[in-house]
């Protein structure tokens, strides 16, 4: 298993090895699905969105429909004008969305298609129904990551659908960063339960985890709809999760429509379920529910059980900046010591943010962004640690180094869990907490020797 | 007659006809796409003389279609599972990222100390300022870091969308770090948007294959009888099985083209005997300059469903002529089949009479249709996701093939008998004596021949089409692929994906053939669409739940 990999770390200035991150377009696509009654559409050839289609599939499980606008080498010469306005007549005819939601491809930004200029031409050539809305989001895949992608595509939904009617609600804007939705669910049950209106966008929940009926849906009844995207400037405040997904969206509400803005980490773990919660009560200006901080009092009740397992075990973690941040914190808050963290997204934020978290257990932590699972791996094979945290992709690492590793992130394409069961909240760190004890567990169990195999743990 | 009888009949299995039905999936398109997809779906009324279909033609803008790219198709499919490969993707991340271990083409290393570079994705994460300053010298730098870490024996590069645009010489790249180190480097232009499908990327791929791999070592082969089998990419271990059963029969395989193959047996497959072809649409170019430059003379193959198998392995061992080898051959067909036989004569009680649709690749909709028929089943559509007029209609239709902008575009090789090492692996006159006895070469009759009347056939099928197919017959499953898959089963019926196989498999060959019977059969009698319905809903077919005790005792 990876057997050209060696202990021996030489720089790499222009070979990227096992990347820890893929491209823009494919979070647009993902954001896109959030919003009730919408079309993503790729703006490039076909093979991008064939790509993508078949990635999210993979993780979800689910239907996951998207247009094109099938470039081919004339279109590449000539421009995608006249591809995107006979995508947006055909989609319109054939597939009758409410909104369609293009986003570019690094084909159509090498070309320097004006997708502005398209949609209105086509909006005035009469390809765009009375009604129906055309969106886009400019995603080069030269820049960032698939994180950048759908923070882009967020930020669309607010450049062109958030209005303000001048007259303020009582109603809270959440916008999650790309996490499943499981996750999203975990994000409404929280705030319903602590009782404040809100609008989730996007929100994938019910749109890719529909039950099995035996009638398929194009577009389920689900997502954020048209009118809570509008009605997004009306709301007193913004609570943005996981900064790297969703300050430029919520920067640009604020700039647009003067809704105060608030980013906090992705709530993964004890500490930063905390901060959302609270952020959620003191928006809401209620009380903490009782049942609610049992949930809570539940996770620490296990942290406390499992700590002598998970006391000063050194941890592995890769995957998307917001997601790793998130859960660095709270590997720490289990006792653990985070030994390196890595991410295939650029942005030195990332690094500082490890390196803050850590200061008190491992001031030495390697933390870099903009790297990769080569490199990982080859500087696991120096300083071994005790188990991996991150997508799919790290269980040929984990098997290689006979490692315990909790899948986590995106895309998990191996296991079925994250669909059903969040990430987030206080339930979502026991899972979490479960995962890594089950993990330590299954390896003790195969491999102590007959006479050291404990019953009890 | 009875109504069984009528349905038994019906070529769609009962409901409208395929013309009716054909009507009702184009009828909501607007006037071009119309005239477009109308080009696309026929009904197959006379089988013997197929009707001219527009496929290979552009994807229409907005459908959604199955169709991937270039790329896909050269990097993904036919280069990419040469293992001890170094393959660098040069690009921005995503088309290296997302052809990583995705295709489940499998492998094994042949020795202790080799490196299976298909666990690898590597690429050169082009960023903006490549995009602006041009990217060949990040190239040339990748390429040099690859080899300083791994030292492979050669490295392949594959250019995506911008790299086409931004005009990096990617060849005189590779050109310049090949003297440089040492070691075979070369490069593709397959970028995503060239040809209208992965087919395009299929056709690049052998040009470089044939170009920079193939007739590099000359060593012969001891073995006796020598084939390669060309376009079989040993997904789910499709190519072991292969090996497996030519290996009872006493033949040798130099090449797989290209499934869980190394470089060195690539290099050397020129000096095989005959070459076989499974998938027409991917490797039929190789299969033509092959024969040209070396004299190996090609014929069609199937080895997907039994009876597709003993008739392969039938024609191989007439190829040889050799009656040691012809006895062989029915020896282990013999004794594969009393493996086979228990199974399908079970399974096809289950079987008999259902429906099946395929709509996949360039070869695996009409290769699959075999391993159907052999459980009795009705395989009411199908149709290729990128394939060509000749895979429907037959190679007989390659010479009216009208050359259009997206197909000009690709290179063709001049292919000239190489002077020293062209040999005739059979003489004019024995080709014609074996013609004459009704054998024949360079040959694919194509998928609508072998289809039923009055079915019907639907190439790169869009969304709303598979929909109104499910819609109006229900078929019992749908081979499809990934993208379609739960798109499908959201409808109630089971989708076998014949691209990944749903990560089982193989399929191929015997055991292949048994693995699938026993798939199928439990796809097609599950219980779980069954549980759909809970006791509350007033459908009635689910009685009431009971309660276990009827009292409690005290």
């Amino acid at each position: 298993m990876l057997d050209g990999t060696t202990a021996e770390i030489r720089e790499r200035k222009a070979l990227r090895v096992n990347p820890a991150k893929t491209c823009q377009p494919i979070g647009a696509m993902y954001a896109s699905l959030g919003i009730r009654g919408c079309m993503p559409h790729s703006h490039g050839s076909q093979g991008c969105c064939a790509y993508h289609r078949s990635h999210l599939t993979r993780h979800y499980k689910e239907p996951v429909v998207a247009t094109t606008s099938s470039f081919t080498e004339g279109a590449s010469v000539f421009g995608g004008l006249a591809n995107l306005q006979t995508s947006l007549d055909n989609i319109f005819s054939i597939y009758d969305p409410e909104m369609v939601a293009v986003h570019t491809t690094c084909l159509s930004e090498v070309i320097g298609d004006d997708i502005p200029m398209i949609i209105k031409k086509a909006t005035d050539g009469g390809k765009v129904p009375e009604g129906k809305v055309v969106i886009h989001a400019n995603t080069p895949s030269f820049q960032g990551s698939h994180v950048t992608g759908y923070a882009n595509m967020v930020t669309a939904f607010v450049n062109y659908m958030a209005e303000s009617s001048g007259e303020t609600k009582n109603t809270v804007n959440i916008f999650p960063g790309w996490v499943d939705p499981s996750d999203m669910r975990e994000i409404k049950r929280l705030a319903e339960w602590i009782g404040i209106d809100f609008i989730l966008a996007p929100d994938t929940s019910d749109v890719l985890d529909t039950p099995q009926t035996g009638e398929y849906m194009m577009y389920p009844d689900a997502g954020t709809t048209i009118d809570e995207l509008k009605a997004m400037g009306d709301s007193f405040l913004t609570i943005g999760l996981g900064p790297l997904s969703v300050t430029d969206a919520a920067e640009k509400l604020e700039k647009k429509c003067k809704v105060p803005g608030k980013v906090m980490d992705l709530p993964i773990g004890l500490k930063a379920t905390d901060a959302f919660v609270d952020a959620l009560r003191l928006a809401a200006e209620k009380e903490v529910p009782e049942d609610l901080k049992k949930e809570r009092g539940r996770l620490i009740d296990m942290i406390s059980d499992m700590s002598q397992y998970t006391y000063d075990k050194k941890v592995a973690l890769f995957g998307d900046p917001d997601h790793v941040v998130a859960m660095t914190q709270f590997v720490v808050d289990l006792g653990m010591i985070p030994a390196i963290a890595i991410t295939g997204t650029p942005g030195k934020a990332f690094e500082r943010r490890i390196k803050e978290i850590c200061k008190d257990v491992n001031p030495d932590v390697e933390a870099r962004a903009f790297s990769d699972i080569h490199f990982l791996h080859q500087w696991i094979k120096n300083h071994p640690v005790d188990l991996l945290i991150g997508n799919t992709y790290g269980k040929f690492v984990a098997k290689e180094e006979n490692l315990p590793f909790v899948r986590f992130g995106f895309p998990i394409m191996d296991r079925v869990g994250h669909r059903a069961f969040p990430l987030l909240g206080y339930t979502g760190a026991m899972r979490t907490l479960e995962k890594i004890t089950d993990a330590f567990f299954d390896k003790r169990d195969r491999e102590d020797p007959d006479h050291e195999v404990e019953l009890i743990l | 007659m009875s109504e069984d009888k009528n349905i038994e009949d019906h070529p769609m299995g009962g409901g409208p006809s395929a013309e009716e039905a054909r009507e009702e999936m184009l009828n909501i398109y607007p006037k071009k796409t119309l005239k477009k997809r109308g080009k696309q779906i026929l009904v197959n009324s006379d089988p013997s003389t197929p009707e001219e279909i527009g496929a290979n033609s552009r994807t229409v803008p907005g459908i959604i279609t199955q169709r991937g790219c270039s790329y896909a198709g050269c990097k993904g499919v036919v280069i990419g599972p040469i293992y001890d490969i170094l393959h660098i993707t040069h690009g921005p991340i995503g088309c290296g990222f997302y052809s990583w271990l995705s295709r489940r083409n499998m492998t094994k290393i042949r020795a202790e100390g080799e490196t299976n570079y298909l666990q690898y994705s590597m690429s050169t994460d082009m960023q903006e300022d490549h995009i602006v300053f041009g990217g060949e010298k990040l190239l040339a730098d990748a390429i040099q870091e690859a080899y300083d870490e791994f030292k492979p024996k050669a490295i392949s590069v594959y250019s995506t969308c911008p790299v086409g645009l931004i005009g990096d010489d990617v060849h005189q790249v590779c050109k310049q770090m090949k003297e440089k180190l040492g070691i075979n480097i070369f490069g593709f232009s397959c970028e995503g948007y060239k040809g209208v499908s992965q087919s395009a990327g299929h056709h690049i791929a052998n040009n470089g294959v044939f170009k920079h791999m193939i007739g590099l070592d000359d060593t012969p082969s001891e073995a006796e009888y020598t084939i390669n089998i060309l376009g079989e990419y040993n997904i789910g271990g499709d190519a072991w099985e292969i090996d497996r059963i030519l290996h009872l029969c006493g033949i040798k395989i130099i090449g797989t083209l290209s499934g869980g193959v190394s470089y060195d047996e690539i290099c050397n497959c020129h000096m095989a005997d005959l070459n076989v072809v499974m998938c027409h649409r991917s490797i039929n170019y190789m299969a033509e300059m092959m024969e040209t430059k070396f004299g190996i003379p090609w014929f069609k193959v199937n080895f997907i469903g039994v009876e597709s198998t003993k008739k392969s392995l039938r024609k191989i061992a007439e190829y040889f002529g050799d009656k040691k080898l012809i006895d062989r051959v029915e020896e282990v067909i013999a004794s594969e089949m009393a493996d086979v036989r228990p199974v399908i004569e079970d399974v096809k009680t289950r079987t008999k009479g259902k429906k099946a649709a395929l709509f996949v690749g360039g070869s695996r909709a009409h290769h699959y249709q075999d391993l159907f028929e052999d459980m009795d089943m009705k395989v009411i559509s199908a149709g290729y996701e990128f394939a060509h007029r000749d895979d429907y209609e037959g190679r007989d239709v390659l010479p009216n093939i009208k050359i259009d902008a997206d197909s000009r575009n690709i290179e063709e090789l001049k292919v000239e008998p190489d002077p020293e090492r062209f040999n005739a692996r059979k003489t004019a006159d024995k080709k014609k004596s074996l013609e004459d006895s009704g054998f024949t070469f360079s040959d694919y009759e194509g998928m609508m021949r072998q289809m039923k009347k009055d079915t019907l056939v639907i190439d790169d099928i869009s969304h709303h089409e598979l929909d109104k197919l499910i819609e109006l017959y229900k078929p019992d499953v749908i081979g499809s692929g990934i993208k379609d898959k739960y798109v499908i089963e959201k409808m109630g019926v089971p989708c076998k994906q014949l691209h990944s196989y749903d990560y089982g498999g193989p399929y191929a060959g015997f055991k292949g053939a048994i693995n699938f019977y026993k798939e199928i059969d439990r796809m097609t009698s599950t219980k779980v669409w069954s549980l759909i319905r809970a006791p509350w809903d007033e459908a009635g077919d689910v009685p009431p739940a009971e309660p276990v005790l009827e009292e409690v005792e005290a």
